[in-house]
């Protein structure tokens, strides 16, 4: 499970920075929300690997907190994935407006000659 | 409870309310919307003020922690206010005092919502100074940078949208790198609360060290590219300068919310009593402010235009706070801390001042000063479109020339005024560490290295202003006079009348700094305020 979690993250953040650093808007639009993919994953493994086992504890008698998967960084995730996807979607507007304002989609805003 | 208990949330929570508030009336009622954001912005500062008195007691330091639904820390977000974070949101309401008052000419009618994107901004940059949680000045960070491209590209344009682009593009990735390190340290430690971690990082066993150390440097690098510095910092000087007045003048507090951070950070977690990581980073941040002040000094002096000669003594002077808070000791920091209320003070009235100035040029002024011979000058003054309605200010170019006079002074940092103070401090500080008097072994190659770009780095703002200035202001044959109204020059005087008071009472500020200075590298009083049980526990222990 942690190769394959690892695989993910790493497949997402190299297709992302490259994506980050193409031309083209649309490009860095995708590459952002795939690093965004890769750092949800990140911040989750970094809970530590669980499968099987709840977050919330269940308050009857003494617990083991190794049983039980760390309820943060689901928290933190969650907050994360709202705050990106927001900004994803202002960063869309922005994008909008530059192609309308330029003519062009290059985030120079004109083509390269 | 009584009321003053929950003063440390109010700085936030006034702005939201306010926000929220504006959000609820018709973008048509320019005068209605205008009065409550001053009414917000002024009842800020008045708070804001009464939260310094509240902290700058004799004595011990006092460090009030406001715990946000009574939850204990460190499972609960806590609010903590010392006397750094009080100085720093007393310096964001008074640069937004000023910005309002100039955006009242002219800029807050251009486009929705400017009162609204101003206050959660202000929310942001509070929420930022004030919290003692990492992940919670991740969220507030998120605020203020949502506010803040609302801000940059308020009232459109090709220009802005170009440089709203690229500022956008890249606060996002500066996020998620801030994301990255947060988790890492969360996964290596397990808490998120800064005095928490202050106090478990000399635990962390030393194969986890070096995890510890990538998630601290990776949340460096977001803070970093916030507050400017080189090779993070070539998108600051075009998107200021795109931004329209009042908003950069606002924004020039955006650079110091990640210096803000780094000097809070890098002094509790990192300080004396971190075991293994002590003065982690320091090196970094003292080459890297050096290359910034070297790279603004040579931007200053590029610059061809005025807006842009602003962006880049921002970046003089967020290298020079950088490298202070690498060299690290009190009396730097203190240094600094002066250093930094100026500089904020003076960039934002030189943002305002653009504006006013571009008006008295020519146009073609604006594109090239240096070649400004090879165009003929028969190029048109463009007429002002809008009719704007407010007292004209008489003898306009004489006082925009004294005030650009004075701004000149305070950046490059010569006497009188209170840039000489701040730079001598930190010179100061450099040559005795341990005060003067006392006896030292000298400054090492750094130390000189620094002493050299701090004043070169001077000379080359002071250039490149006296250029500007000869060129607006005396060179003209024909002296078009520009149209300036009273409430536009008047937060420029008011932010240069601050700096000349605090030139006045440079010692009083001093004492406060010296002071500021001093609880930081206590790191023991900022844990044991927020964490009292813990604090008493490990004084049994020893």
């Amino acid at each position: 499970m942690e190769l394959t979690l690892a695989i993910a993250i790493g497949v997402l953040t190299g297709s992302g920075v490259w994506l980050l650093l193409r031309p083209r808007t649309y490009q860095v639009i995708i590459g952002l929300s795939l690093l965004s993919y890769a750092v949800n994953l990140f911040i989750f493994s970094m809970g530590r690997l669980h499968s099987g086992a709840a977050a919330v504890l269940d308050g009857a008698g003494a617990i083991n907190p190794a049983d039980y998967a760390d309820p943060l960084p689901q928290a933190l995730v969650l907050t994360a994935i709202v705050i990106g996807f927001a900004t994803t979607a202002l960063f869309l507007v922005v994008l909008l407006a530059s192609r309308g304002l330029t003519g062009s989609d290059h985030v120079d805003g004109r083509e390269p000659h | 409870m009584d009321f003053a208990a929950h003063l440390p949330v109010l700085p936030i929570l006034l702005p939201m309310a306010a926000g929220a508030t504006l959000l609820l009336f018709d973008e048509r009622r320019h005068s209605l919307k205008a009065g409550i954001n001053i009414a917000a912005t002024a009842l800020l500062l008045v708070l804001s003020i009464w939260l310094l008195r509240l902290v700058d007691v004799a004595g011990a330091p006092v460090v009030h922690v406001y715990r946000l639904g009574d939850w204990a820390p460190p499972f609960g977000i806590v609010l903590v206010l010392d006397r750094l974070s009080a100085l720093m949101v007393t310096l964001t309401s008074v640069l937004a005092v000023a910005s309002l008052l100039f955006s009242l000419a002219r800029w807050h009618k251009a486009a929705p919502h400017f009162h609204t994107l101003f206050q959660f901004l202000l929310m942001g940059v509070n929420g930022a100074f004030l919290t003692g949680d990492l992940f919670n000045l991740f969220v507030f960070f998120e605020v203020l940078l949502a506010a803040s491209y609302g801000l940059m590209l308020y009232g459109s344009g090709t220009f802005r949208v170009r440089a709203g682009l690229h500022y956008i593009a890249i606060n996002l990735a500066a996020s998620l790198l801030f994301l990255i390190g947060v988790s890492l340290i969360y996964g290596v430690t397990g808490t998120l609360n800064m005095a928490d971690l202050a106090q478990r990082i000399p635990e962390v066993a030393p194969e986890n060290q070096g995890l510890l150390a990538a998630g601290s440097a990776i949340l460096g690098v977001a803070f970093l590219i916030k507050a400017g510095m080189w090779p993070l910092c070539f998108w600051l000087p075009t998107t200021y300068m795109a931004a329209s007045a009042p908003a950069s003048a606002l924004f020039a507090i955006l650079s110091k919310v990640g210096f803000y951070v780094l000097l809070r950070l890098s002094l509790l977690l990192f300080g004396a009593e971190a075991g293994a990581l002590t003065g982690f980073g320091s090196e970094v941040l003292l080459i890297g402010g050096m290359a910034t002040i070297a790279f603004g000094a040579f931007g200053v002096l590029a610059s061809q235009s005025l807006g842009r000669l602003a962006g880049y003594s921002l970046l003089v002077s967020s290298g020079t706070l950088l490298a202070a808070v690498g060299l690290g000791d009190k009396a730097a920091v203190s240094g600094a801390l002066f250093y930094l209320l100026t500089s904020t003070l003076a960039v934002s009235a030189l943002f305002l001042m653009v504006e006013l100035v571009e008006r008295a040029q020519e146009p073609a002024a604006n594109l090239l000063t240096v070649t400004m011979e090879a165009y003929g000058d028969d190029v048109e003054p463009e007429e002002d479109e809008q009719e704007e309605v407010g007292v004209v200010m008489p003898g306009a170019l004489a006082i925009l020339g004294i005030c650009f006079g004075l701004l000149a002074l305070l950046l490059s940092g010569l006497p009188p005024l209170s840039g000489f103070i701040g730079k001598f401090a930190l010179i100061n500080a450099i040559f005795n560490p341990a005060g003067l008097g006392a006896q030292t072994t000298g400054p090492g190659g750094m130390g000189w290295t620094l002493t050299a770009l701090l004043i070169l780095s001077g000379l080359a703002v002071l250039l490149a202003m006296m250029r500007t200035g000869i060129r607006t202001f005396w060179a003209p044959l024909e002296v078009i006079v520009p149209r300036v109204l009273v409430v536009e020059i008047a937060p420029v005087v008011l932010l240069i009348g601050i700096c000349v008071a605090m030139t006045a009472q440079a010692g009083n500020v001093m004492r406060y700094t010296d002071a500021v200075a001093d609880a930081l590298h206590h790191q023991r009083l900022y844990v044991g305020s927020v964490l009292p049980e813990a604090a008493s526990e490990a004084g049994q222990a020893q």
